[in-house]
Order: structure tokens, then sequence, then C-alpha cells
């Protein structure tokens, strides 16, 4: 009885933080609106970020504690957190994918059976095959994130003297620029590959059901306007042609 | 030496549609049978169950109901002077891998093929004369015709509760269906599924234009159905997480909750999950099989005596083991020779994107697999081949099947790919696009083949089975006459701006197109042209049947599952009623 009546109160209390959790990405974007006094989001101003890092402000602003990564090292962290940012970055339109938790997305995701390659194909000889032959190297996706991050940080110090999420938004914006038009040459992994997959992870992220960790408060899901996953429409699919169908989003934790 | 076990009556490899149709279909003979399945075992509850099984990143992104390719993987090229390398990442199609096969997570498309689509060889000769052929395509008739498996067809629809609207009974053609089917003895076991709005706007389009809209056969159950089995479908809740998904509803007909409980009705069935079987065995003769080798769960390799082995899995595991285990003259491309492998055909996926204005709402995340509006006026041999320059045709339709945002994220062209700019086009857009697709037949050619990899192997240490494909210009020829007219709907439907998605290229392993891979053990009359004879039997080895849509002799413009069910039926019809009674050769070769 006692233990039906703890299960509860467990469930509501999560509920709860859930609530504020999403109050508190919800608010988080106009405060740092104020904070800059203009219209975008302070990052998007070009200018060099006041603390140490760029990322680690915008973490900073939001009154939340600093992620725990589990794969990631600290130089890593700090890259994915910088680069997710820049790809998706807050403004007056929707939520940033840092403040929506992307790079522990991404860090839970390196960590996991899928970061380790448990189903991709990764006997030899390796060749290097035509574009329609696909992916043909060894390396696992947390591999290649790896290896990625460290050619990508050192190109950034021999051409800026500084590692790239220490860089201005401009600056970095213009680093992934280079990285997406495959201007830049990595030694380790081809370029392309790396941007791909940092890009492919940062959409997961952004946009996958909030129980992988991104997407907290289910805020690109409400920018969009994707009603989530408590989806019965038989009775409504008739009645909204062509009428835009609203709703609080609901997430696969939020029905448990 | 493998450990050997108890003998049985018939072994079945694949637990998907066809191997749970014929264990089911032979339950009451009360033979001993074992269904061996590569994948887990699978319920609906709990495998299925909301809101788990509505994970976007897990099912349709990360493919979980789909092969391990970890485990065992293809190789591929474009062309037969190139090296194969291994497909490492899934992409272009996802087989299915678990209890209920692919049959699990389809979309629940339910076609009859058109009668011309058993017969495309001598129907299209009949017309246009044979050098309308070119001389690299394999084109050939089924053994058997549209009805002779009528019957089939309809007992499946009746299983999966498929929702439709008949166009042809008994002749009579009904305006609202496909006036194209063959004819029907009756109307689909439920009623079409509601359509969304982009599928009101195609329908009147294309009855303006002059065509023969129909909604979708969907087994999508439009409502709460028990099928002649006496098994409940619940009603189909439009909740769009369906291709790639399990069915928390048993609303999309899978084997797992139909056919394959009943089979295990039989006391003497027996389903080996976790189980790969790796080789048929042959008796010394290499004409009789004696069973197959298989590793268990665990890895202990186990020999399993049989009379009669059925391969049931998807086409590339029906003619991997056709190839590893020698039964049959592998096709050797250079001499143009032997069956096995030969003929693989896939299918061709274009159209166009129409993007609305700003007042239509498309509510993306209403939908099901199977929910479309179609139209077969240029599918089949509607099109004139003569004037057109190419031979077969395509279904054109729109639906509404996700809205699921990892995978619907649309911007208008010259859009950047990330950053505000991006962010504010995907807002904009999301609710205002829709598609008018085709879904386009693939011929079969000598340079398009299946036989074993020299160089990889699997985890079990068998060679790879190496795919060579490309598209051929019949096809682009299909895709070119057929994309304008998708283009003419769309801007009919009102749309503001209409993008083409398809252009000239080779065929690439990359993206994701379709899982309507087809050939490899094509059935027919001729054993130089075919691997199995008219009752799905192997020409050389008579105690192996091959039930999938491996044994098409090339792919029509519409899904495969209709006729791969109604073929099953039909195969354990053949074995009960026939080759049970006395096991030979059903057809003498010649």
């Amino acid at each position: 009885m006692s233990d039906e009546k703890r299960e509860v109160r467990l469930v509501n209390r999560r509920a709860l933080l859930q609530l504020v959790g999403a109050g508190t990405a919800a608010t988080a974007v106009p405060l740092a609106v104020a904070q800059g006094g203009a219209a975008n989001h302070a990052d998007s101003h070009g200018q060099p970020a006041p603390t140490p890092t760029a990322a680690g402000s915008t973490a900073s602003s939001q009154p939340q504690a600093k992620p725990t990564y589990l794969f990631l090292n600290a130089n890593e962290a700090a890259f994915i957190e910088a680069a997710v940012d820049t790809l998706i970055p807050s403004d007056e339109v929707g939520p940033g994918a840092l403040e929506l938790g992307v790079a522990v997305f991404i860090d839970r995701q390196l960590g996991s059976g899928y970061g380790r390659g448990d189903r991709l194909y990764l006997q030899g000889p390796f060749i290097e095959g035509t574009p329609e032959q696909g992916y043909q190297m060894r390396m696992t996706p947390s591999e290649l994130m790896q290896a990625g991050i460290a050619d990508v940080n050192a190109h950034v110090q021999e051409k800026f003297q500084t590692t790239f999420d220490q860089l201005s938004p401009a600056d970095r914006a213009a680093v992934i620029t280079e990285l997406e038009t495959r201007k830049v040459t990595l030694p380790t992994v081809p370029t392309g590959t790396f941007f791909e997959l940092l890009y492919e992870l940062t959409m997961h992220g952004y946009f996958s059901d909030p129980i992988h960790g991104g997407n907290k408060g289910k805020g690109s899901w409400k920018m969009v306007g994707f009603p989530g996953v408590s989806a019965v429409y038989a009775d409504k699919i008739v009645e909204y042609r062509n009428k835009r169908y609203v709703t609080e989003p609901i997430s696969i934790q939020d029905m448990l | 030496m493998p450990t050997k076990l108890p003998p049985v009556d018939i072994v079945i490899v694949g637990l998907g549609w066809s191997g749970g149709i014929i264990a089911k279909e032979l339950a009451d003979t009360g033979l001993k049978i074992v269904a061996f399945e590569r994948g887990a075992p699978r319920a609906t509850d709990p495998d299925f169950r909301a809101p788990q099984v509505h994970d976007e990143l897990r099912y349709s992104v990360r493919h979980e109901l789909a092969q391990n390719l970890r485990k065992e993987t293809l190789t591929f090229r474009n062309d037969p002077s190139q090296q194969a390398l291994p497909m490492r990442r899934l992409g272009s199609f996802l087989p299915g891998d678990g209890v209920g096969g692919a049959g699990a997570h389809w979309s629940g498309l339910h076609w009859r093929w058109l009668e011309w689509e058993h017969k495309m060889y001598s129907g299209t000769v009949a017309k246009y004369g044979r050098k309308i052929v070119p001389a690299d395509m394999n084109l050939q008739d089924w053994p058997i015709d549209y009805h002779d498996l009528e019957k089939y067809y309809d007992t499946f629809e009746k299983v999966c509760g498929t929702s439709g609207k008949a166009g042809n009974l008994r002749g009579r053609k009904i305006d609202g269906g496909n006036i194209f089917e063959g004819p029907r003895t009756s109307e689909f076991p439920n009623p079409p599924l509601n359509q969304s709005h982009n599928m009101v706007l195609f329908e009147k389009a294309a009855r303006e234009s002059g065509y023969h809209p129909f909604p979708i056969p969907a087994s999508n159950s439009s409502r709460a159905y028990v099928n002649p089995d006496g098994v409940m479908l619940g009603p189909c809740h439009y909740c769009g997480f369906c291709t790639g998904y399990g069915c928390e509803m048993n609303a999309k007909a899978s084997p797992h909750f139909t056919v394959i409980p009943l089979a295990a009705r039989n006391p003497h069935f027996e389903v080996r999950a976790n189980s790969m079987v790796l080789k048929v065995n042959l008796d010394s003769s290499g004409k009789r099989a004696v069973g197959v080798t298989y590793l268990d769960a665990r890895g202990r390799e186990l020999e399993q005596p049989a009379d009669l082995v059925i391969l049931a899995a998807y086409v590339f595991g029906n003619v991997h083991l056709m190839l590893h285990s020698k039964i049959g003259k592998p096709f050797d491309f250079a001499s143009n020779t032997g069956v096995v492998g030969r003929s693989y055909a896939y299918q061709a996926m274009g159209g166009v994107s129409a993007l609305f204005n700003k007042d239509t709402y498309f509510n993306p995340f209403m939908g099901s697999g199977a929910l479309g509006t179609w139209f077969d006026d240029f599918n089949g041999d509607n099109v004139d081949f003569g004037k057109a320059g190419f031979i077969g045709g395509a279904g054109i339709s729109s639906g509404s099947n996700s809205g699921a945002p990892i995978g619907r994220r649309p911007t208008p062209p010259g859009t950047p790919r990330w950053g505000s700019v991006w962010k504010k086009a995907v807002v904009d857009t999301y609710q205002h696009v829709t598609s008018v697709g085709t879904q386009g037949s693939v011929m079969s050619y000598r340079q398009c083949y299946l036989d074993l990899d020299p160089t990889y192997a699997d985890s079990f240490g068998r060679p790879l089975l190496r795919l060579t494909f490309d598209w051929q210009e019949n096809e682009f020829r299909q895709a070119d006459y057929l994309t304008p007219i998708c283009e003419q709907i769309a801007r009919k439907m009102g749309a503001d701006q209409v993008l083409a998605r398809r252009r000239r290229a080779r065929y690439s392993i990359v993206p994701y197109q379709t899982t309507h891979n087809t050939g490899g053990t094509v059935f027919g009359d001729d054993p130089q042209t075919s691997a199995l004879n008219k009752y799905l039997q192997s020409w050389d080895v008579s105690n192996v049947f091959v039930i999938g849509s491996s044994v098409f002799p090339q792919n029509a413009g519409r899904n495969p599952t209709g006729p791969v069910g109604a073929l099953a039926y039909r195969l354990a019809d053949t074995l009960k009623h026939t080759y049970l009674k006395c096991p030979a050769s059903l057809v003498s070769r010649a």
C-alpha cells in the first residue's frame, strides 16, 4: 500500500519536474534575448564571448545543472556543444539544439550500441568504393566522431590558434560551412563523412522523443506543431482536413 | 560435427508471411513442422506496446525490426566490371528480422497484381511484337495467371482485413475502385480508410484529368474486424507510426498475431527463434535434401533432418541458401546460363514534392502506412509501350503516412541546411507540403543478378551474397514519362511549387528507396530460365520449395505482399493435396 503511494508520488514528482523543465526551456530564450538587448539570441551577434566558452555561456544562462557526459571527454563535449549550437541556434523562431539537450543526446548515442557500430558490417578488407556503394570505412560512429573532432580542432588551431568551441559564433559558422562544403580536407576522417554524421545526429537529437535525452520539453515538436506519440486520429482525420490541428505534444515519458 | 537432432517432417526457413501461412495451413495435417527464424520471438504485447513503440529514432531511423548487418549483409556493385563492396549500413531496403519478418513492420499496401502483371512477356509481345523487348531484358511470364490465384488473393485479403473498394466485381467495373484490376469474386472485407486532405485534393485533380483514382487497398483495418480464422484486428488509429513500426492495435495485419499463433495449434509445430539456418543439406546424389544445418542462439551448430524443406526467407535469404547449398544451377553472367540468382529486380520510386500556400494544412502526422489514393492509368500495360518507348508502368499516388519530424523536416529549394534560416523554413513548411509519388515496375536484365561474393564473408563464415544492379534505360524512360504527369496533378491540386525528385543517376545502395526486391529463384515453365517449376518446387531438388518475392520473374509497379501471400496459400494447397500424398517432382523436366 505504502509502496503504491510512493510510486504515485514519484510519478507526480517526475511529471512536475518535467513541467518545470519545459517551463525553463521556454523562458530561457526570452531571458537570453533580454540580456542580449536585441531581437536575437546573444550568440548570434558575432561578438567574442564574454566567458571562456561561448557554449558555456549559453549553458550557464539556463538555471540548469551542467550536463554530465558519459562518453565524450571535456574537449569533445565542448566541441559538440558549440557545434550543435551553431547548427541549430536559439532564436525567436524556436529553441536551439544546445538548450534542448542535443549534446547530451549525442553523448548517449555515441556511447550506445549505435555508436559502437553494433548493427554495422565492419569486416575487411576495407576498400574505397564508389559513392553508390556507401560507407566503406572500418570506424564506428563514435570513432568517427572522436577522430573528426580532433581533426577539426587541429584545423581550427592552425587557422585561429584556438579550439572550435572558443571561436566567435561567426567564426564557428564559417568553420561549419567549410566542413559542409568540403572546403577543408581533414587528415583522418573524410570531411563530408564527419559533417554528415554531426549533422544527422544533431537533427536526430533535436527532433527525436525526449526519452533519448534531446528535444527537452518537446521544444522542437512544439515549434513545428508535431503532436507527438499519443496519436489517435481516427476521429480527427476528416474533421481536420485543411484545418491546423494543434495540441500540447505528448512524449513517451509523459504516458508512462 | 554438428549434433544431429531427431528428424521432422517439414522444415520452414523464415517465419514471416510466407512461412507463417504455410505452417498455419498445414497445421491440421499434424505433421512435425519446425519453423526457423533468424531473429527474436515477438508478440504485440509487450513488444509493440504503446507508447514505447512510437519511437521514431528507434524504429524508423535505427531500424530496430530490420536485419542486423553485423551478422549478415550483401555486397553491391552497379555493374559486373566493378568490385562489389559490402553494404555496411542499412539503406536502400530493410529486410525484416524476427518472428513476423517484414510483415511485422510493413506499411500494409495489399495488392492483387493486374492480370497483365502475371503475363508480362506474352501480354507485351501479343500487342507490340517481340522486337519491343530489348536484348538484355529477361522478360518472362508467370507460369500461372491471375485466375489461378484469385481465390488465394481473396483468402489473403480476408485474413488481413484489407480495407478497400472493389473496381471489378466478377467483371462488373465499379467507379471509385480500381477499374483496371482483374475480376474479383468478392468485395474487400473492410471499407476504405478515411481520406486525408491531400488525398481529397489528389482524387479531385486525378478525376478532372480523366484518370481513375481509388483508395489504396490497405491492410490497416478501417474498423474492428474478426477474420475468417477468428482472429480479431483492432481499428486503425491513423497514428502515423506504421511503416517500420509494430502496431499496438493489431490493426496492421501481421503474421505474428494472425497465422503464426494458429500454426501453433498443431502440437507438433515448433518455432525455433534466434536460429540461423546456414545451409540446406543434400544427400550424396545432390538431388535430395536431407535437412538443414543451423546455429542456435548460443552458436551451437545443429543438424535438423527433414523430409521436406521450404525456403520462406526474404529474397536475399532464399537466393543465398540456394546458392550456398548448391541447389539448382547458379547464374553465370559471362555465359548467360544458369538460373539461381538470375533476374533480380527492384522498384523505381519517383514523383514530385508539392509545396502549398500557408493556408493549406495537411496534418501529416494523421495517417497510416497504406493510407493513400492511387491511380493505375499509367500502370500495368495501360501505357502504349510502342509510343512511350518503354515496357511497364507505375502507380501514381498521394498518401498520408507519417509526420514524425526526424523524417519530415521539409524546406523549400535553396534553403540552407542549418542555422536560423533553415529552422524558420522548416516551421513554415512542415504543414504545407505533400507529394505525388510514382511506384514503378522494374524489369529484369542479364546484367542485374545475384551470386556469391568471392571476397567477403558473413559472421557465420559463409560467402556473402553479391548484388549487381543498376537502373536501365527502360526505367529511365518510364520516369521521364511519368514525372510530368505527377507535376500536372500536383499543380491541379493547387501547389505553388512542384519539385521533381528523380533524375537520371546510377542506382545507389545508400538512401532508403523501397523493400520491394524481387527475383533470383524465379518460377516458370522452362528450367533454362527458372529455378522453380510452377508449383514453386526446385527443378533439381524436388523436396525443396521456395516461396516469397524471389520467385517473381520481374517486378510490377506495386507492392509485392499480396501475391506473396496468395502464392503461399497456393503452395500450402499444393503440398496438402498433391505433394505430401506422393512426394515427387510435380512437373517432369522435358
